[in-house]
């Protein structure tokens, strides 16, 4: 049986403006422990200006094994990217 | 190992539901096709991530390289921390608890890494203290002096530095991450040991001998922390196709050489190898032979710390069950607690 504590995800805040990102993971007991612990771990040369922990059991992934028929239904629609139309020479501001 | 397909807890973004697909319960077409996939994407330079289907082998020899990793950073706290205590600076106290609390850091990134795989931090744990995983030999040899804390900086780490920035791109994802932010880290340790030399190099007779007298005994482990040399480097072929190496050991080793002949002179000391002379026509630094015998007996435990580094391990992690255990019962208290009160207000709302 294992004692490991919990496993938490860690996402930092490196300044403000900026999303959280994904750091790492850590264990600890409960979130205010996993919240001392990402400081001590992931903002000792104050890389960050806020934290998220959160548990990695409560994470719901896409499958990797799903890849293609998952992101499928974006991959055939070009129309969605400006690059797509066509925009007569000397027309500017478009 | 066993090859674990589906990590024990759902890790890093990565997981959460099921498992990748191992090979196990799958037929020989579909297990061919993913073989293929798997080699597409490292010939390609991308990363493989941790729910991504990959060989049983390289599973294992990633979890071996990791672990070992991991646990060298933390074996590697010891040295080192025998001279918090005495060192000779408030000045120098505060960069090397810094420097430790970042070795630290550095075995939990690597063990996060590892379990992304399916192993798990107990289990890791387990296995150091049982000796059946190793950790770097270098950490076998003791710091007798204060000049050593300077020599492991400069060329303990410095040699750790040349084996590892080409490991930030090393085609495991979680590992190549963690090693950017290792190696972002690193740089300082190198220099305080530097900066540390120079001090001694700079001040009494008594000083210089000291530091002269660490170099001469650090260098040649840290020339054997590249590990065997090419033809005898039992995994490193495999490691390099898989592109979880990017460099053999001796090019990496010669890589070490050629930057720190230099950094002795500016330091005005010598490396302790007669051999040692500029090739111009190979343009590289020529250096003695390496005695592997000292290697492989420190890696079979009989090295001068062996079993003291060891012990110091499984008794610091023995004395901190009692934390640990305290740590999770209040955690149980408070989930209980809250989860009591959620109830009785739940109660009281209803008419």
């Amino acid at each position: 049986m294992s004692t490991d504590w919990p496993l938490w995800e860690v996402f930092v805040r490196s300044r403000r403006g900026l999303s959280h990102t994904h750091a790492g993971s850590l264990h600890a007991p409960d979130a205010q422990m996993a919240l001392r612990n990402a400081r001590d771990l992931f903002t000792r040369r104050s890389e960050g200006v806020s934290l998220w922990v959160v548990p990695s059991s409560e994470i719901t992934a896409s499958s990797p094994d799903e890849k293609d028929p998952f992101f499928e239904p974006a991959a055939d629609k070009a129309y969605r990217h400006p690059t797509f139309y066509e925009v007569p020479e000397g027309v500017r501001n478009l | 190992m066993t090859p674990v397909t589906s990590p024990p807890h759902g890790h890093a973004a990565a997981a959460g539901a099921n498992g990748a697909p191992g090979a196990d319960g799958l037929d020989p077409e579909a297990v061919s096709a993913f073989q293929a996939a798997f080699d597409t994407a490292v010939a390609a330079d991308e990363r493989i991530e941790p729910r991504d289907w990959m060989p049983d082998a390289y599973r294992s020899t990633l979890v071996r390289q990791i672990a070992q990793h991991a646990h060298s950073e933390i074996i590697g706290m010891q040295p080192e921390a025998n001279w918090i205590a005495r060192a000779p600076s408030l000045r120098r106290k505060a960069i090397l608890m810094a420097k430790v609390q970042d070795e630290a850091g550095h075995g939990l990134y690597l063990y996060g890494a590892a379990e992304t795989l399916g192993t798990s931090r107990e289990e890791l744990l387990d296995k150091l203290h049982a000796g059946r995983q190793k950790y770097s030999s270098i950490f076998n040899y003791p710091t007798l002096t204060w000049a050593d804390v300077g020599a492991i900086g400069w060329l303990v780490d410095g040699a750790a530095i040349t084996n590892q920035v080409p490991l930030c791109r090393c085609s495991y994802g979680p590992y190549a991450r963690a090693m950017v932010r290792i190696c972002k880290e690193e740089s300082f340790h190198q220099r305080q040991g530097y900066e540390l030399l120079l001090a001694l190099t700079r001040g009494t007779e008594a000083q210089r001998a000291m530091a002269q007298d660490a170099v001469d005994r650090w260098w040649w482990p840290s020339l054997m922390m590249f590990g065997p040399p090419d033809d005898e480097s039992a995994h490193s072929a495999q490691s390099m196709a898989w592109k979880i190496k990017r460099h053999s050991n001796d090019e990496l080793r010669q890589r070490f050489v050629d930057i720190c002949v230099p950094q002795a002179e500016a330091l005005g000391l010598t490396l302790p190898d007669p051999d040692l002379r500029w090739n111009e026509e190979r343009g590289h630094w020529d250096f003695g032979a390496i005695d592997w015998r000292e290697f492989r007996e420190v890696l079979k435990g009989n090295g001068p710390c062996n079993e003291q580094r060891l012990e110091q391990r499984r008794r610091a992690h023995e004395n901190g069950a009692w934390v640990r255990e305290a740590a999770a019962a209040h955690a149980a208290k408070q989930s209980a607690r809250a989860s009591q009160d959620g109830a009785s207000r739940t109660a009281r709302s209803e008419p």
